[in-house]
């Protein structure tokens, strides 16, 4: 299939025509220093040091309302090796909370997936606490990109 | 420049990146689907007269996330729609005091295949009738109830749930009965006809630009063998004949009603050049 | 989906002492943010499913918080230690006050 100068006119024309992301019209974003603040706020003074928590996200989404993400925390959880809490940011939402998990060492392992809403590329941050006040944290970017398809 | 104007022509430079280097990206993926030990057929020699060698699942043209939330039929929110069917199904409605279970029992045997052929020739209407039309029929002659109207959530569930009985049969409808052959010729003749102020015909994308992109989307076959289907971007069920109206508006052109003789036309022929693909009622879709 | 948010559970039927478990859970709920606006202009409120616990035989197993950035038909996947039978208790809290319950067995041998 070849294609000629005035097909690809054409089908750049369609995509032109096509309603932008409904998220997409939001006044105000978060500012990324809001999304630090909480960061701190959570760290508690502690200096967050990346390893042992895994963040996994799609690097680009295939639609920003709903993303997968999967949080992992290399821990026993059991005795000191135990983690509290893993908490969810994304630096470019009109807020930066997404979600904050809370662990016992019932769990069995540090681990949750969920479904998430990405207003447009950003970075998405996980951050876990231990019992003994640790603080781990992961990063990703997630390119989020416009359909050509309103549907 | 303004936002429509930088769109159109980061649209251009996509389509010219796809054309021009890395078909690897614009490539179906190489990938198998079972759903709860169901082989689901995504690729299927293609009909005589269609210019593919294959007919190919939208599934295929997916990202992984998206792929694996329709794999597994408990992640699938789709699953949401055809559960909320089964309690239709049992419901009683109407002046004559039946559901659909009073008259067909359980579905998982009665519907068990039955959507992977509608459209279907209907004598009585003297024309072809989907799941949601026979559905309606169903209420209103045998039920005594009011019609749904067009995509009412019940609606959506519960078409959702019966065509899900029918997971992993392949797509096949008989253009032999009654007058299904000229309904599809007009179908054939309206997938090719261009259309709107964009002057796009269905062929324009779903023949002639499958695998490339529009914008950032992957452009499949437009097969509707999933439909109804579970879509991220409005966190619901969308129809065939919502999805085909969409696809006309953004040609801009005037949309025909849903479930008007053009769309039914429509439907009968895009559903044949689907014939082989696995029903995957409730597809996950971005 | 407008009708009553209903809860999807999957949980083992059976476990060994000891074992690691998955559960998933699916919630029908729109989760509206509170950021969007309706044809006239206005805010619609928010409306989200803000806790979400699970606990087994009366203990703490998992919870989170959510804030609206989750998507609609929340969907939580995540693991237990089981080392007796009992029950898994799962609820929902929405914005309204609505809570959403769900309970499941687990044969532990």
């Amino acid at each position: 299939m070849t294609f000629t100068r005035r097909r690809m006119l054409v089908l750049a024309a369609g995509a032109a025509a096509i309603p932008i992301l409904p998220l997409a019209p939001i006044p105000a974003f978060a500012s990324a220093e809001e999304a630090a603040k909480l960061m701190a706020d959570f760290a508690a003074g502690k200096e967050a040091v990346a390893g042992k928590l895994k963040l996994t996200a799609p690097e680009i989404a295939e639609n920003g309302n709903t993303v997968p993400i999967t949080v992992d925390v290399d821990s026993k959880m059991e005795g000191d090796d135990l983690v509290q809490s893993i908490v969810i940011f994304a630096d470019g939402n009109p807020r930066p909370e997404v979600a904050t998990f809370h662990f016992t060492a019932l769990s069995g392992t540090a681990a949750a997936t969920t479904r998430m809403r990405l207003a447009k590329t950003q970075n998405v941050i996980a951050m876990a606490k231990m019992s003994d006040g640790t603080v781990y944290m992961d990063k990703k970017e997630v390119k989020v990109t416009i359909g050509g398809c309103g549907g | 420049m303004n936002r429509r104007l930088f769109a159109a022509h980061s649209a251009l430079l996509l389509i010219v990146a796809s054309i021009t280097g890395k078909a690897v990206l614009a490539d179906p993926v190489d990938d198998s689907l079972q759903i709860d030990g169901t082989e689901i057929i995504t690729r299927a020699p293609a009909p005589e007269g269609l210019p593919f060698d294959q007919v190919l699942s939208g599934w295929l043209f997916r990202e992984a996330e998206t792929r694996a939330t329709e794999a597994d039929s408990f992640a699938n929110p789709g699953m949401l729609a055809v559960e909320r069917g089964a309690e239709i199904w049992n419901t009683v409605e109407g002046t004559m005091g039946k559901s659909c279970a009073s008259c067909h029992q359980d579905a998982a045997k009665t519907m068990k295949d039955v959507g992977a052929h509608y459209p279907k020739w209907d004598a009585a209407s003297g024309k072809p009738l989907n799941v949601e039309l026979r559905i309606n029929k169903c209420r209103v002659d045998n039920m005594g109830a009011e019609p749904y109207k067009f995509d009412d959530p019940n609606q959506l569930a519960l078409t959702s749930y019966i065509k899900h009985q029918s997971l992993g049969t392949p797509v096949g409808i008989d253009l032999s009965q009654g007058q299904m052959q000229s309904w599809w010729d007009r179908g054939k003749e309206l997938y090719y006809t261009r259309t709107g102020q964009l002057n796009l015909a269905c062929a324009s994308c779903h023949e002639g630009a499958t695998g490339k992109y529009i914008r950032a989307d992957h452009l499949s076959q437009g097969q509707v063998n999933g439909f109804p289907t579970y879509r991220f971007n409005t966190a619901g069920m969308v129809s065939l004949h919502n999805r085909f109206r969409g696809c006309i508006r953004d040609t801009r052109a005037e949309m025909p009603a849903a479930f008007s003789d053009e769309l039914m036309a429509l439907e009968v022929y895009v559903t044949w050049r689907g014939t082989g693909l696995s029903v995957e009622t409730p597809s996950v879709r971005q | 989906m407008a009708t009553t948010p209903k809860p999807r559970v999957r949980v083992p039927k059976s476990a060994a002492a000891g074992e690691v478990i998955v559960l998933k859970t699916l919630i029908s709920h729109e989760m509206e943010s509170g950021q969007r606006k309706d044809k006239d202009g206005k805010t619609i409120p928010r409306k989200i499913i803000n806790k979400f616990t699970c606990e087994f035989n009366g203990q703490p197993v998992f919870s989170c918080d959510l804030d609206p950035a989750i998507s609609a038909n929340p969907y939580f996947e995540f693991s237990a230690k089981v080392t007796e039978s009992g029950t898994f208790k799962l609820t929902w809290v929405d914005d309204d006050g609505s809570v959403y319950t769900d309970e499941q067995k687990i044969e532990v041998a």
